[in-house]
This record gives C-alpha cells, structure tokens and sequence, in this order.
C-alpha cells in the first residue's frame, strides 16, 4: 500500500500515433515519489513524446495513463520567446504561479543566476536560459518534475552542479523526476530506473540490471566515456531509418 | 455634458482603447494581426446582415466574426493550407457577401464610407454604454484567464503541462476579439479597427521591457491617440477615424527615438 500512495504516474501500454505512423507504442512505466526515472534513446526514439504524454500535452491513443500528480512542472527541451513580448527573467518565473520575489531569487540561487532576475531574457545565454528554466520549475515546488535535456548548453562544471541539484530536489521535495539526457555517466549513477527508447521501450531496470544488458555492454565495451551518445542496441530486433522494428532471426 | 457630439465621440473612443490595450498587446505578441483584419472584415458581413434583418449591428457583428474565427480554427485543422492562406480567403470571401448582400438592400441608403472608416461622430448615449458595459465585460474576463492566455503566448506546451489550460483561454480570446471588433466597428469601422489594436501595442514594444509595462503603455497611447485624434479632426476637419490611426502612427515614429539613441549609445 505505501508503495502505491507514492506512485505518481503509471502508463499502461500507451502510444502516440501521428501522420499514419506510431511515434512511440508499447509505453508502459511507472513514476514514484522521491525516485528519478530517466529516458535515453537515439534522436526520434519519442524521448520527448512519451514525456509530453505524461505531461498529458499529448493524448495517449492506445493504453491507459493514470496521473496522480497535483503539480507538474516542466522543463521543455527547446523554447523560443519571440522577440515582440518584452519579458524579464523575473517576469518568466511568474509564468504560471504566483510566487513572491524572494521565493525567486532564492530558486535562481539554486541554479546561480540570481544575478540576472531583471534581465531581459532574449540577451540570455543558452547556458543561462538552461538554469532559468530550471529554476522556474523548481520554484514551483512540484510534485512531478519533467527535465527534457535539462543542461544542454551549460558548461561542463555547471553540468555537473545542475544534475547534483536534480538529485538533491528530488529529494529536499519528495518529488518524482523524469528526465530525459543524454549523459550516460550521470544517468546510471544517480537515477532509480532506466528506460531504452527505441520507439518502443528497448530495455528498462535498475542501472545496475541495465549494466548487464547487450545494449549496455556495447555501449561501454566499444565507446569511451566521451562518445557516449554514439551507442547502438543490440537486441532481438534492429530499427528500420523510420523506427519500425525488424526482428533478427 | 453628453449633449454635445464631440464629448460622446471622446467618451466613447477612450472606452475603446482602453479595450484596445490589452488585447492589441496579445495580438502582436501571437503575431495575430492578419487574424484581426479578417475578423474585422468579416464585420462588414455582420453589418449588412444587421441591417437586413434589423439585428442590433453589435450582436450581429460579434456573431458573425465569432463564426469566421471558430471556422478558421477548424478549417486549419481540416487542411493543408497554411495559416495566412485561410485567414486571406475567409477575410476576402466574407468581405464580397458582405458587398454583394449590400447590393441587395436597395431600400436602405447605405453608408459604405461609414462602414469602412466608422463615424465616431456619431455616437449616441446608448452606444456609449454598449461600448463600456461590453468593455468591461471584456475586461474583467480577460483578467482572469490572463495568465492561462499569457503562459500559453510564452510556450503553449509549458502552460499546458502545467495544468493552465490553454486551449480554453485561447478559445475565449478568439471570442474576446470578436467582441472588441462588435464594440467597435461603428465608431472606427471595419478597416481601421486593427490599427487601434496593433499601433498602440506597437509603440509600447518600443518603450517597454516588462508585460505589464506594455499592457499599460499600449492603453495610455490608445487613449491618447484618441483625443489627439479627434482634436485634430475637429481642428482641421478630417474624417475622425483616419486621424486617430494617423495620430498613433506620429507616436510610433516619436516612440522609435528612444530606440534609435540606445542604438546608437551601445555602438
């Protein structure tokens, strides 16, 4: 029973289809309090989709999703704030709760960008615009955080200041994290439960069961840790160039 | 003080752009400014279809862009024409009924001008109060999906993921629009009303760097257009509504002064 109260979100086989094709199917995963889930996969693997699925952005077309979260909040992997609205950081944080002035700074502390509350946030660096964004989500003190490649373009030693600080939120909120990365290293030493996207889920567990997959064995059998990203599964099956599964015989 | 015309047209316009304000912000921010010359195009429909059936040219107006713009919505789910493609065949088709249908109402002299340009002139005490009851509906509905509608303009996913649902407050600002264009068609008229909403909202980009300063700049330069304007037209007599429009494009160009210096400083 009180592995159930902490369950946040639960996804029952569930897809999107899109222009007649199936962007991710057979997505079935489970998200608890205090405990980080992470998403890798290859670009188009529906990283992105399957997070917006949980987010309920997009619609489930098959399956089921139970949400049990009363406060999401969001980190998308790309935002553009057209040029036409005048808007300060400050400004931003507001976006969708009302929070004071001293729960923002003290957020944007976290990330260390406090210096830059009345800063126009178009003239934001990519790095910076990372640590805002994620700050905001912060601020909302969520119960279900959603992280879509929450440190692309930050500096190598912020990278690892802003994942220590995923890891140290989900535990100071008791919040259930999803995060989408593509850092390997950080993803099998901090998360509770790996998902492999593929279109469909390739492999999921513990890193430590994920370890002993084929997938995983390639991946750090043949690559050093600077190469990463470039890693391919060996399963039962391979990947047509659209995703569609074929199966090795 | 309402008997003399000129104080009802002050009256009636400042409620206007007051209206304007807000609303004309939003409208630049989601790069909707073609989406309100359709609207305020297919008001001429509305006002032809008023006058046929002797409606009140208000309600009728307000339904009919109502109409065109929930059509819209759904015509661009339907197909594969891009945005600006459906926008210009709604604006100019209901525009033609609108004509065609004016050619058939040989037993009412028609005012095309005032149709077009609007006669600010003209208003009378009941006008004024339809412009204020409306606008303060307006208002007060805006104010509270204001923040659900803002979200979704800065990134429509975050709002959603976020439990703002956008896609209620983006439906009730499509209806809000037809309703500012239904307030204000028979004092602007059908061809102007976007300047009010876009040129006022223009200049405060100019000078703002924070929402809200923008919200408020653009009201202050609508209602300041507007009396500038009408003075002038009283003064010089020219049409009202062109010379309010002609007023807020003289302060867009004084707003780009400050623009052009900070350009320069920063060289």
């Amino acid at each position: 029973m009180a592995e159930n109260n902490n369950l946040l979100v639960k996804l029952d086989n569930c897809g999107v289809y899109k222009s007649s094709k199936w962007i991710v199917r057979g997505i079935s995963l489970e998200i608890h309090k205090g405990k980080i889930v992470t998403l890798i996969g290859p670009n188009g693997s529906g990283k992105t989709t399957s997070a917006k699925m949980i987010l309920k952005i997009l619609k489930s077309d098959e399956g089921q999703i139970k949400n049990f979260a009363s406060k999401m909040a969001y980190v998308p992997q790309k935002i553009n704030i057209d040029w036409t609205m005048p808007l300060r950081v400050v400004d931003f944080m507001k976006l969708t709760s009302h929070i004071n002035n001293l729960e923002i700074v003290d957020a944007l502390k976290l990330t260390g960008v406090d210096n830059l509350l009345y800063n126009d946030i178009h003239n934001l660096s990519g790095g910076e615009f990372q640590r805002v964004l994620i700050a905001r989500a912060i601020a909302k003190k969520p119960d279900l955080l959603v992280l879509d490649e929450p440190v692309q373009g930050v500096d190598f030693n912020g990278e690892i200041a802003l994942y220590n600080l995923i890891k140290k939120i989900c535990s100071t909120l008791n919040c259930g994290i999803l995060l989408i990365s593509h850092d390997l290293h950080f993803v099998m030493s901090a998360t509770d439960h790996v998902i492999c996207l593929n279109g469909h889920i390739c492999c999921s567990g513990t890193p430590r069961s994920i370890v002993k997959n084929s997938a995983y064995i390639e991946l750090f059998g043949e690559h050093n840790a600077t190469t990463l990203s470039l890693y391919q599964h060996d399963h039962d099956h391979s990947h047509e160039t659209d995703g569609r599964v074929t199966n090795n015989v | 003080m309402f008997d003399d015309f000129f104080t009802r047209a002050l009256i009636a316009g400042i409620g206007i752009a007051i209206i304007a304000g807000p609303l004309g912000c939003l409208v630049i921010w989601r790069r909707l400014s073609y989406f309100g010359d359709t609207l305020s195009h297919s008001a001429l429909l509305g006002v032809t279809l008023a006058y046929s059936f002797s409606f009140n040219i208000t309600f009728s107006v307000f339904i009919i862009s109502a109409v065109v713009a929930l059509l819209l919505i759904n015509l661009q789910k339907r197909t594969k024409l891009a945005g600006d493609s459906l926008l210009g065949l709604l604006a100019h088709s209901t525009l033609a009924i609108g004509l065609v249908l004016i050619g058939f109402l040989t037993s009412i002299r028609f005012d095309l001008m005032g149709l077009l340009f609007g006669d600010i002139l003209a208003v009378d005490v009941e006008d004024i109060t339809i412009v204020y009851l409306g606008g303060a509906i307006i208002l007060l509905i805006l104010y509270f999906i204001w923040k659900s509608l803002f979200s979704a303009t800065v990134n429509y996913d975050l709002s959603a993921a976020e439990g703002m649902r956008p896609e209620v407050s983006n439906f009730i600002f499509t209806l809000l629009l037809a309703g500012v264009i239904a307030l204000s068609i028979k004092m602007i008229g059908a061809l102007l009303i976007t300047g009010l909403l876009l040129i006022p909202a223009a200049i405060a980009r100019n000078i703002s760097s924070s929402p809200r300063q923008m919200v408020i700049s653009a009201t202050l330069a609508g209602v300041v257009s507007v009396i500038a304007g009408l003075f002038v037209s009283l003064e010089i007599n020219t049409s009202s509504g062109p010379s309010i429009i002609v007023v807020a494009l003289l302060l867009f160009i004084i707003s780009l002064i400050p623009l052009e210096i900070k350009g320069q400083l920063q060289k």
